[in-house]
């Protein structure tokens, strides 16, 4: 036996790409196919080893560096051989591309130093949420009973969403203090392990992290969305923690 | 070249991205020190460039830079990777005793070993679903593959990387 579907759709579906109606009609078709059931099976399997296997290869210290300093050396020269023609393209525009580029580069170190010390203190936060009695304020993992918490507490409103059903519960919430200001801190977890949510309104750019990294053993990962900031750390894996950012925002 | 606010706009819409940019590259590459060239060129390019980003998804925008520098490159340098479909030698390599290593290090090589055998364009697509997370959409838009496409693209990659996978698995246990 060999099904045509367990080679084809049978990937959509499992990537959530099919439309509701053909998804329909394909679980009806996998309600009688073993060979679909067992082709499912395999394709969870190797996802799951994929993500936990520690393959993504974020970007290194180093690079960083080097892309900063390249853009600050652009501005300088504006010349060798990265830029060949392009050198004529810049001299019209070289004052302004020189305040612009110098510009980037303040920003670029700026954030840099600012990002050292974010990211040291939402690990002191997360490892202080550790501690018992430390996790949370308000414990539930009723979304209804957690966001209400948060009213008058803080002057924004974060956004509470349980994932119970997708693997990561949402087990409460807690305040905690970022750079001076009140956050809102959500804790899930994953596996047994926990993970700490940190939201803020992002004030005029927010702070500049990196979009993710690791540190101490934890891998923790940063983005905004609208006007607030996200801030994502636990010991799981960064493939766990992707995942639960594009539940949050797909 | 970009004002001010455009400045702070690369700033806070490409530059995060640099992790997945320098991912991508890593594993069409399967070299560290290429990738990060490459990545380095990408993210000049895509800062001379970011007048022409019409909003939207800038992760798949800087992607698309990236994927693209990095066929250059190999064009360039390593053409015989754009041709052969499976990588016998890399697949071959024996594999270290399995006692002789931690579980989870041997799984990653393991996992690493069986990846870059892949032809880069089965491997690529792959990172993207199952590393990026991109949707077939955004998968479409970095690789230029029609979207209708990618599903099969997918199912193809998939089905080598578990044979191979099978086969190393059968190596090792005798």
């Amino acid at each position: 036996m060999n099904c045509e579907l367990s080679h084809s759709t049978i990937h959509g579906y499992f990537d959530g790409e099919l439309d509701a109606v053909r998804a329909l009609e394909f679980e009806r078709h996998l309600e009688g196919c073993t060979e679909c059931q067992s082709a499912l099976e395999n394709l969870e399997t190797l996802r799951a080893r994929l993500q936990q296997g520690n393959l993504f290869e974020p970007a290194s210290p180093q690079l960083r560096e080097r892309i900063r300093k390249q853009l600050l050396g652009a501005a300088k020269t504006a010349s060798g051989p990265r830029l060949g023609w392009q050198r004529w393209f810049l001299l019209p525009s070289f004052a302004a591309l020189t305040v612009a580029l110098l510009m980037l580069a303040m920003f670029l170190t700026q954030s840099h130093r600012q990002e050292e010390r974010v990211t040291a203190e939402l690990i002191d936060a997360h490892v202080r949420s550790l501690q018992p009695g430390h996790l949370t304020d308000v414990q539930s993992t009723d979304q209804h009973t957690v966001k209400p918490w948060f009213d008058g507490k803080l002057d924004f409103v974060p956004p509470v969403v349980d994932y119970s059903d997708r693997g990561f519960p949402l087990l409460g919430g807690r305040l905690d203090v970022l750079e001076g200001h009140d956050v809102a801190a959500l804790v899930y977890s994953r596996r047994k392990h926990l993970i700490n949510l940190f939201v803020w309104p992002s004030r005029g750019g927010g702070l500049n992290l990196a979009s993710s990294g690791s540190r101490q053993g934890y891998n923790w990962m940063a983005w905004q969305s609208g006007d607030m900031s996200f801030y994502m750390i636990s010991d799981v894996s960064s493939a766990d923690l992707r995942e639960l950012r594009s539940l949050i925002h797909p | 070249m970009l004002h001010p606010e455009e400045e702070a706009r690369f700033a806070q819409l490409v530059l995060p991205h640099l992790d997945s940019a320098n991912n991508l590259a890593r594993w069409i590459l399967r070299n560290r020190a290429d990738a990060e060239d490459v990545v380095q060129e990408a993210m000049l390019r895509a800062y001379r460039f970011f007048s022409r980003f019409r909003g939207g998804n800038a992760r798949a925008w800087l992607l698309q830079i990236v994927r693209n520098n990095c066929y250059t490159w190999l064009e360039k340098n390593r053409p015989a990777e754009l041709m052969t479909e499976f990588d016998e030698e890399l697949h071959l390599r024996p594999a270290a005793t399995p006692e002789s290593l931690a579980a989870q290090a041997d799984e990653h090589r393991r996992l690493k070993d069986a990846l870059q055998a892949l032809p880069p364009r089965a491997r690529e697509v792959l990172i993207l679903r199952e590393l990026e997370g991109c949707s077939y959409k955004e998968i479409g838009e970095i690789t230029g593959i029609p979207i209708g496409t990618v599903m099969s693209s997918l199912s193809r990659a998939r089905e080598r990387l578990q044979q191979i996978l099978t086969r190393t698995a059968a190596k090792e246990a005798s």
